[in-house]
């Protein structure tokens, strides 16, 4: 693996850049870790002292993970910093966001600055945090957000804990605001989810599992939207589970509010109907809901209403997953699948390629501000963050096939398409296969 | 691997019972002919039949009971299986160790069948996917999804006061709908039973949604609900659901839910009522209705003996003539 930043120059691959409108059989070059051109604007003289053949590959700007939990500091024994970015770099994904869930959780500089400097240390991935919108997620006490934005947080969220108080949101959306500060929310009304573990749908009823609402996210949706509204926070929902969300969404965005959202892969290929077995595999929070919301997040998705899309990366120890369903953790590890089951998306004819590589570089790079910096783009003078992958390449997602310490996916054994071959972070090779 | 797969073995005999779902006709008529040669025995001088002589089921209980322990440990012991009873209280639970390794210990110790209740549904299906193979295991009760013996000496009891022609039956189960594992086992048991009409009756708040694609007929109205039935049946209603605004008070549901003679009047002369205890008098039903000649709830107690001898035998015979037949093939 050549750690320094050498000269190079990936020859005769298909260059998508949805950034920059770009879907042509080019050349890029990188130099001092940077995009140094793309076809026409590569130097005449540039002088490669290494050539990357891509023929018959992709060539695209290395994708962004908007939401993937790396368990450290706190949680070890399930991942760490560097196992997952790691399997971030094997995905082909060069930044990843993470939420402030480590312990402890991420409400002052000091953790952020923690895990900066162990990704730094580990060198396979960018890694960016999100501050935590009240100390402890607690839901009570605000965060220094100006002293967490400092430190480089991209934004502020209260992760999966839900803020009982609606004067503490509001008030938290209003000081994220005074510091031009994204909020990143789960809508769920904590009451009306109530403990559940399973969509409230004919599914939970026949197994007997706690169910939790429709109206759990969609009142959320709601109350929030008129918060934004209200505040004028600049606010990003993650993770919609709702087809009616979706259409909340899209309508607010219509009238000219300031919000993104984006859906996790478990969300676009299952439904309720998978845990019909107690199958704890598939038991992800908010949980599955119906053949119907899985088409309108597909569609919000192709439409561009949702503007992201993430894996949601959640890696668990085995025993994680080994009880009764209600009392196994919830979530999927995706990282290493991410790339594969998105472009099935392609496949089942819901967007193109530019597309879906769209909604997983520079879609989740908007959302976190990165883009004006190149983040998510193969602009001459961005950082060189490259992935190149072959996309008719199939392998067999199996325990051997996984890099990241989490095995809990619900798609083990599946054939996908699509493999990550190249790597760059910083035009340094950080994943070669 | 699906439920059906998990608990019957591809020659059609039951090594587990988890759920009711998805279990055929004739296996359910087979636990009920099986429990009518065994009702003949816990009526005897002695007590005993030597079946399952040398074998041992453990009763884990990971929620407190009377009824059901007991009556599966006097099936244990007319069976003449050793018996072990393990209480566990979920709360101060197991300090430290996981579900798996408090089966795997128990499991060191040579145990044959587990009898399994648990606050989370699903639990017996997890203890059946984890098991060694010659294990068997029985759900005495998982969360709000299922307890198929109860819903079997239910259908035993009915069968013993109607007859076999379930068909012409019309059967309705009143009250907490949404939180009973009871309901749901005997809704889908009457169901695989070809039971005429099963209707259930309660308010909005205890009706799961999407009741009726478990395949009855929802009713908000008592005297609707139960007009023309053959059959009643009363849940339990937890206090709890007081205080989790399911309901105003248990004076208005007994109001508007509770069984009373008048009430009873408009159901079939011969309607059978039933209750798989503990009953709240005066609140599910008058003690003039649970003490009157309609009743059956005392029967039921005694036929869950039976049913859960039935069961036990059977499963246990699955796994036997499995061993029998490895043998044979070395």
């Amino acid at each position: 693996m050549a750690a320094k930043k050498a000269r190079i120059l990936i020859r005769g691959g298909r260059v998508i850049d949805p950034a920059n409108r770009l879907d042509a059989e080019v050349d890029v070059a990188v130099a001092a870790g940077r995009i140094a051109g793309v076809g026409e604007s590569v130097p005449g003289d540039f002088r490669p002292e290494l050539e990357i053949d891509a023929r018959g590959l992709i060539v695209c700007p290395g994708l962004v993970e908007l939401a993937a939990h790396l368990r450290e500091p706190g949680h070890e024994n399930k991942a760490t910093i560097a196992s997952e970015t790691r399997a971030a770099a094997a995905g082909g994904i060069t930044t990843l966001c993470c939420p402030p869930t480590t312990d402890p959780i991420i409400d002052t500089p000091a953790v952020v600055e923690l895990i900066r400097q162990r990704a730094e240390r580990a060198g396979h991935a960018r890694v960016v945090t999100l501050g935590a919108l009240t100390q402890g997620l607690a839901g009570e006490h605000l965060t220094e957000m100006a002293a967490l934005k400092e430190a480089g947080c991209r934004g502020v969220s209260n992760a999966q804990s839900p803020i009982l108080h609606t004067a503490v949101v509001r008030r938290a959306f209003e000081y994220a605001a005074t510091f031009d500060l994204t909020v990143f929310i789960h809508p769920e009304e904590y009451w009306l989810a109530n403990g559940g573990c399973a969509h409230e749908g004919a599914v939970a009823t026949r197994l007997g599992l706690p169910g939790i609402p429709a109206a759990a996210e969609t009142a959320a949706v709601a109350r929030d939207l008129a918060l934004i509204e209200h505040t004028g926070v600049r606010a990003h929902f993650c993770r919609l589970t709702h087809s009616r969300s979706v259409q909340m969404i899209a309508r607010a965005q219509y009238d000219g509010v300031p919000i993104t959202a984006d859906a996790a892969i478990p969300y676009l290929y299952f439904t309720e109907l998978d845990i019909a077995d107690f199958d704890s595999q598939f038991h992800v929070y908010p949980p599955l809901r119906t053949q119907r919301d899985r088409e309108g997040l597909r569609a919000g998705l192709a439409r561009g209403t949702l503007s992201a899309l993430c894996s949601d990366h959640q890696p668990h120890e085995a025993d994680a997953k080994l009880n009764p369903f209600p009392a196994t953790e919830p979530g999927i590890s995706g990282l290493d699948t991410l790339l594969p089951l998105a472009l099935r998306l392609v496949e089942d004819k819901l967007l193109t390629l530019p597309e879906i590589i769209d909604r997983l570089t520079a879609g989740p790079a908007r959302i976190l501000g990165l883009l004006e910096q190149g983040t998510g783009t193969l602009t001459p003078g961005a950082a060189a963050d490259i992935t190149l992958f072959d996309p008719e390449a199939s392998w067999r997602i199996d325990p051997t096939s996984l890099f990241s310490q989490g095995h809990n996916t619900p798609f083990m054994g599946w054939e996908v398409k699509g493999r990550v071959m190249h790597t760059l972070l910083g035009g340094r090779r950080v994943f070669e296969r | 691997m699906s439920s059906t797969n998990l608990q019957v073995d591809d020659q059609g005999r039951l090594r587990h019972f988890l759920t009711i779902e998805g279990l055929s006709h004739s296996i359910l008529t087979e636990i009920l002919d099986t429990a009518e040669s065994f009702a003949g025995v816990t009526a005897q001088q002695v007590k005993k039949v030597p079946l399952l002589r040398g074998k041992t089921i453990v009763n884990l209980f990971f929620e407190a009971s009377t009824r059901t322990r007991t009556t599966f440990e006097l099936a244990a012991k007319r069976l003449s299986a050793d018996v072990l009873n393990i209480n566990i209280d979920a709360s101060s639970a197991v300090k430290g160790e996981t579900l798996l390794d408090t089966l795997r210990n128990l499991e060191a110790m040579h145990v044959d069948m587990f009898v399994v209740r648990h606050a989370d549904s699903g639990a017996a299906h997890f203890f059946a996917r984890h098991v060694a193979p010659h294990i068997s295991v029985l759900n005495a009760g998982d969360g709000r999804h299922a307890h198929p013996t109860q819903a079997m000496l239910d259908m035993f009891t009915i069968r013993r006061v109607k007859g076999p022609d379930f068909g012409r039956l019309r059967v309705a189960i009143v009250g907490d709908i949404m939180h009973s594992r009871v309901a749901r086992s005997q809704i889908h048991a009457l169901n695989t039973l070809n039971t005429g009409e099963v209707r259930i009756v309660a308010p909005k708040t205890l009706v799961p949604v999407d009741a009726e694609s478990l395949g009855v007929q929802v009713f908000h109205d008592l005297e609707a609900g139960i007009r023309d039935v053959d059959v009643i049946i009363m849940l339990r209603l937890q206090r709890e659901r007081m205080q989790g605004a399911m309901l105003p008070s248990e004076h208005e549901y007994f109001h508007l839910f509770g069984l009373t003679e008048q009430r009873l009047a408009v159901a079939d002369p011969d309607v059978t009522v039933m209750h798989p205890g503990p009953i709240n008098r005066g609140v599910e039903m008058d003690s003039q209705v649970a003490d009157g000649p309609r009743s059956v709830i005392l029967e039921q107690v005694t036929h869950g003996i039976a049913v859960r001898m039935a069961v036990m035998s059977m499963t246990m015979r699955a796994h036997t003539d499995a061993e029998a037949q490895e043998k044979q093939n070395v």
